[in-house]
């Protein structure tokens, strides 16, 4: 039987989660990929507002396809979460939640991830159709000029993930 | 001599691209479907997971990955066609820009500095090799970046030989490790210069995964570049296991006297691709 998660994740269900364990999380949770990342980094670099709190969010590091007729969300799997070491730690240690991404991220990142009790979540690249499938409500909330990689809140239902690293910076990933 | 307008080339290619975009090639699916066998944990959670994606990807008719890729078309056009209507490539983008707009896929292609989108996933990468006969034989594979991004190109010399070859496959996917979306698809080009090289590489991934190359001393090379690939132990999704890779395809071509150049194009584990004959 797969844990069940609802956000935001509570100090004990984040001591529960251990590298490896398959998990379907629910609640709200925000992407973000290459571009939308730089263009926070400038928000904050300025002091300007962001388009939403930091705070014990969760980025999913995902570029949705267009939502067909009737559905929330179109195809809408997970990036390469490589790509966002460079932005990561300081979004950790601004707050951040958590992130969920596809493949291992790199020793800073899971630093950062230990210094603020935080988890990364692996989510299964490939599986487009059945993430978007379980995003109940999409809305963009900054840059629409990026189009696909502007940063959309998700509602979503019963993601499946696996911990990809924990709070004590156990990771899943083989080396 | 038979005649084509560019129109029934333009069609041609939105279906295959709206078909590729929403499954995967029989071979892909059957390899995944041994390797889930195989795996255990988090690896066979993850190829479960691809596997009931497809079905939901079919059902739901929404692509099976976000990344509906750039467009790649390669097409043998016989030498005895004469084509009329619009320009070849102004067709093959009319088709991916229709394709594209109607099946809800992502549009990922952007200029390379300053990174705004083209809005409609045009140019498609087009390549045409003029061939004997009045045949149109049309392929269309949509190449996700987190696999491209992981491809290299090596100018060996001839001295490294078979091992250099191996050494430039294997370290190749060792290197990608977690981030392509493995396990794998490899596709290589040997032999050529810098750039039909890496172009054979690419159309080494228009095979089966799992068919094997005419050349006994090919063959060999992808036996064994695949049994080392798959002792590396990334396993799907970089989460360890037996299977890093579905397969290895190698294409040559004869080369210089000096040189040696390998080219190593990784494709996910979404492997798409359909082709037509007109």
């Amino acid at each position: 039987m797969m844990k069940k998660l609802t956000l935001p994740l509570t100090e004990a269900a984040l001591a529960s989660l251990h590298a490896g364990d398959p998990v379907l999380l629910t609640g709200t949770i925000y992407t973000a990929r290459d571009c939308a990342h730089r263009r926070i980094f400038e928000l904050l670099d300025r002091g300007a507002p962001l388009p939403f709190d930091l705070k014990d969010a969760i980025i999913y590091y995902a570029g949705p396809c267009p939502a067909p007729e009737g559905k929330a969300c179109g195809s809408c799997g997970p990036t390469t979460s490589a790509r966002m070491n460079s932005f990561a730690p300081r979004l950790l240690d601004l707050g951040l939640g958590g992130m969920i991404g596809k493949g291992e991220m790199s020793e800073e990142t899971r630093e950062a991830l230990v210094r603020n009790k935080k988890v990364y979540f692996a989510a299964i690249g490939g599986a487009g159709a059945r993430y978007g499938n379980a995003v109940r409500h999409a809305e963009c909330i900054a840059f629409p000029d990026l189009l696909s990689e502007a940063v959309y809140k998700f509602e979503v239902e019963d993601f499946p993930l696996i911990v990809a690293v924990d709070r004590t910076g156990k990771s899943v990933f083989s080396r | 001599m038979r005649t084509f307008d560019t129109k029934t080339i333009a069609d041609c290619v939105y279906r295959l691209a709206r078909r590729a975009g929403l499954r995967l090639t029989d071979s892909c699916r059957a390899a995944l479907v041994r390797a889930e066998g195989a795996e255990t944990g988090a690896a066979k959670f993850a190829l479960r997971t691809v596997l009931e994606n497809e079905e939901t990807a079919l059902r739901e008719r929404m692509p099976v990955c976000q990344d509906t890729g750039m467009s790649v078309v390669l097409i043998r056009l016989g030498q005895e066609v004469r084509l009329t209507g619009a320009p070849l490539a102004e067709a093959v983008d009319d088709g991916v820009r229709r394709a594209y707009r109607d099946g809800n896929f992502r549009k990922s292609i952007c200029d390379p500095l300053t990174r705004e989108n083209t809005g409609d996933n045009t140019p498609a990468h087009l390549h045409v090799d003029l061939v004997g006969g009045d045949g149109v034989e049309i392929a269309f594979l949509p190449k996700g970046f987190g696999s491209e991004n992981m491809s290299r190109l090596f100018m060996l010399t001839p001295a490294e030989g078979r091992e250099g070859i191996l050494n430039a496959i294997v370290s190749t996917v060792r290197l990608a490790g977690s981030r392509p979306c493995p396990p794998v698809y490899v596709g290589v080009g040997i032999g050529g210069c810098f750039d039909s090289c890496a172009l054979l590489a690419k159309k080494a991934l228009l095979r089966e995964v799992g068919s094997r190359h005419p050349r006994a001393d090919v063959q060999e090379i992808e036996e064994e570049a695949l049994h080392r690939i798959n002792a590396l132990g990334i396993g799907p999704q970089g989460f360890g296991g037996k299977v890093t890779a579905l397969g290895v395809s190698c294409e040559i071509a004869p080369t210089h006297i000096a040189g040696l150049p390998v080219a190593v194009n990784i494709q996910c584990h979404c492997v798409r691709c359909e082709k037509e004959v007109l």
